[in-house]
């Protein structure tokens, strides 16, 4: 398989598939007219529109003669790791406050670079924990959850 | 002369230290982001959005025009010491620049893109001034039709400068388009495609949607890649043009002033296209092209000019029409309206030092800048030795504490990180992100305008093709989509995008 031809064909599908998803869904809506547009009406026109390109790209791609040889290693461990901490952030906030997803986050989201250095990435935690403090809770007075809920209240 | 007293308003609003203050504190993150690889406006601008809501309109406005011209400046400053573009629309700069800088003339190299970039700014930042009330009253004579074809205009243009396959750049906008769909649709009230999900009622938020999909995926995409960056360590030698510098560089600067203010109104268009072509007219009419690549003075000045000028002109769409030609915009339109200003030809009269203010403050940023650049060249080379395992980390916080406080709920972070999924997929595949924003953005609006077309004319779409205005609209569009598909435009197009990727 030429990577070109991979790429745009995958591109395809995911095309087709939100396409398709779009269609099933408005009809859930009323369509109604042209002159009386429903809900769903541009909804199932836009999901048409997007499942035909869909087809188009995906073909497009198999009639391609040569793509470019090269291919990039694909590596899962950036990926995985960036966007679980991202939510894993997200899901502890309320919970157990600022300070602890903080943590959570930097360390987790630090172990994805190839130079990871635990030292230092203990010392950049303590630094942006500081600086978020300062800069997010005191000086902008953001409201957010910076102590875990069952402690908070208590301090 | 009316122009004097618009402008004698902007001055006055502007000139406010509370204002000034903010102007300033753009320019400088502005130039900051610039300086840094992997960071950028777009993602400065949405981690910074919620910030301004305390702010009064007028000053985040300025801050957040301040942050995107402010990045135009200190891209080329990373772009000449060290080869590596801070700002895709420096990577034109890279070529001459960096040689220059490899000759000793960093220097020079340095202070003609500021002050070429200064000479720009200011005569685009006038353009604006003159554009924007002719402009404001032909946008009186909209109607939903011509509003609706500006639209497709605007779409497709986004779609003829997306880096890559055009077609994919096409269902990236439906995309885009199906993906503002979500949530409550304004004429019947109805909730659509929100599954259940009561945090979706308003519609997926723009923030987490930006974020994810240009901060989190670059995050992503930059960790992937494992070359090293050196930093010219070597001292630089005076900062001063020498007399024949100027002489040749002049013309160059004149040249790409008007090619970037001329390409920066057009909608989609862009302040990278602007540099790379400046760069391209630049070499095809010298005396001596191959020059170019090996220091040549102009072609540092043209380019760094004429993304300076396209990022203030790129303004004009959106303060005289409400469009926003291109992500930053959009974003500036979201914290207008977030701000309970409609974007549109009516802010020119309902928020007049609102809308001159801004005009002024772009020029007063860019003597901030001159003066910013010059001297702390040094403090920005310092700055590019934090390692970037340090800084990225330090970036996600930020996106996640920004996005919990615009709404305070945690579902919009689990959201960024499906952006985040969706972007990385998006660049492994090679689709353009932009036209999906820029779709998003303009999706409801679209429908609303072609609903209330289709109305008016009792369900006869030739409503689009009858008023003038909006069947030139619909006319310039496929101009535009015809240009690309010539097959000369094809390659050269195909080609400033390759260059892009090299850098």
């Amino acid at each position: 398989m030429y990577i070109r031809k991979t790429k745009d064909f995958k591109a395809g599908l995911l095309f087709l598939a939100f396409g398709v998803a779009a269609m099933v869904f408005s009809t859930e809506y009323r369509v109604g007219t042209s002159a009386r547009m429903g809900p769903g009406y541009f909804p199932f026109v836009l999901g048409g529109v997007l499942t035909l390109l869909g087809i188009v790209v995906s073909l497009g791609s198999l009639a391609k003669g040569e793509g470019t040889r090269k291919r990039r290693p694909f590596r899962l461990k950036p990926a995985v790791l960036v966007l679980s901490s991202v939510v894993v952030f997200g899901l502890l906030l309320q919970p157990l406050g600022l300070v602890i997803a903080t943590i959570v986050l930097i360390m987790t989201a630090s172990m994805a670079s190839d130079e990871f250095n635990k030292k230092e990435a203990l010392l950049n935690t303590l630094a942006l924990l500081a600086v978020v403090l300062i800069v997010f809770v005191y000086l902008l007075q953001f409201q957010i959850p910076v102590l875990p809920s069952f402690l908070a209240g208590r301090l | 002369m009316e122009l004097l007293s618009n402008l004698a308003l902007g001055f006055q609003t502007t000139l406010s230290p509370y204002n000034l203050f903010y102007c300033f504190l753009g320019v400088l993150i502005g130039t900051l982001i610039g300086v840094l690889p992997g960071i950028g406006p777009v993602q400065t601008i949405a981690i910074l959005l919620p910030a301004t809501f305390a702010l009064p309109a007028v000053t985040a406005l300025i801050m957040l025009a301040g942050i995107y011209y402010g990045a135009q400046y200190g891209g080329s400053t990373t772009s000449i010491l060290v080869n590596v573009p801070g700002e895709a629309s420096s990577v034109v700069t890279c070529m001459d620049g960096h040689q220059m800088a490899l000759q000793g003339r960093a220097g020079a190299a340095l202070t003609v893109a500021a002050l070429g970039s200064f000479v720009a700014g200011s005569f685009a930042t006038l353009l604006l001034a003159v554009l924007a009330i002719p402009l404001s009253e032909l946008a009186f004579k909209f109607g939903p039709a011509e509003y609706f074809s500006l639209m497709v205009f605007g779409l497709i243009g986004s779609i003829v400068f997306a880096s890559g396959s055009a077609i994919k750049a096409v269902g990236m906008v439906v995309l885009g388009l199906l993906l503002g769909m979500v949530g409550t649709d304004i004429t019947t009230g109805t909730h659509r495609f929100y599954f259940g999900i009561p945090e979706l009622a308003d519609g997926l938020g723009f923030v987490p949607l930006a974020m994810g999909l240009f901060g989190i995926s670059e995050i992503i995409k930059s960790l992937e890649r494992t070359e090293k960056r050196e930093v010219l360590k070597s001292k630089i030698m005076g900062l001063w043009l020498s007399k024949k510098d100027v002489k040749e560089a002049s013309p160059a600067v004149v040249r790409g002033t008007l090619t970037g203010s001329l390409l920066g109104i057009l909608p989609g268009g862009g302040v990278i296209l602007a540099s790379f072509i400046s760069y391209m007219v630049e070499k095809k009419i010298s005396r001596d092209p191959e020059s170019f690549g090996k220091g040549n003075i102009r072609g540092v000045a043209s380019p760094e000019s004429a993304n300076n000028a396209a990022s203030q002109t790129c303004f004009v769409p959106l303060l005289t029409l409400g469009i926003p030609s291109n992500v930053i915009l959009a974003m500036m339109a979201g914290a207008m309206i977030i701000h309970g200003i409609q974007p549109g030809p009516r802010v020119i009269t309902s928020n007049p030092s609102l809308f001159w203010g801004v005009i002024v403050s772009m020029w007063i940023g860019n003597l901030m800048l001159v003066i910013l650049n010059l001297p702390l060249i040094g403090v920005w080379v310092k700055l590019l030795s934090v390692p970037y395992r340090l800084l990225y980390p330090a970036i996600l916080l930020f996106c996640c504490i920004g996005i919990y406080s615009v709404n305070n709920n945690t579902f919009d972070i689990g959201l960024t990180a499906l952006f985040g999924l969706l972007g990385y997929t998006f660049a492994k595949l090679e689709c353009e992100p932009a036209p999906l924003i820029l779709g998003f953005v303009l999706g409801p609006m679209m429908e609303e305008n072609l609903r209330r077309g289709m109305l008016i004319s009792r369900g006869d779409p030739s409503i689009f093709f009858t008023r003038p205005l909006s069947l030139a609209f619909l006319i310039m569009a496929l101009a535009m989509l015809v240009v690309i598909a010539l097959p000369a435009v094809h390659k050269k197009r195909d080609k400033a995008f390759q260059e892009d990727e090299k850098c």
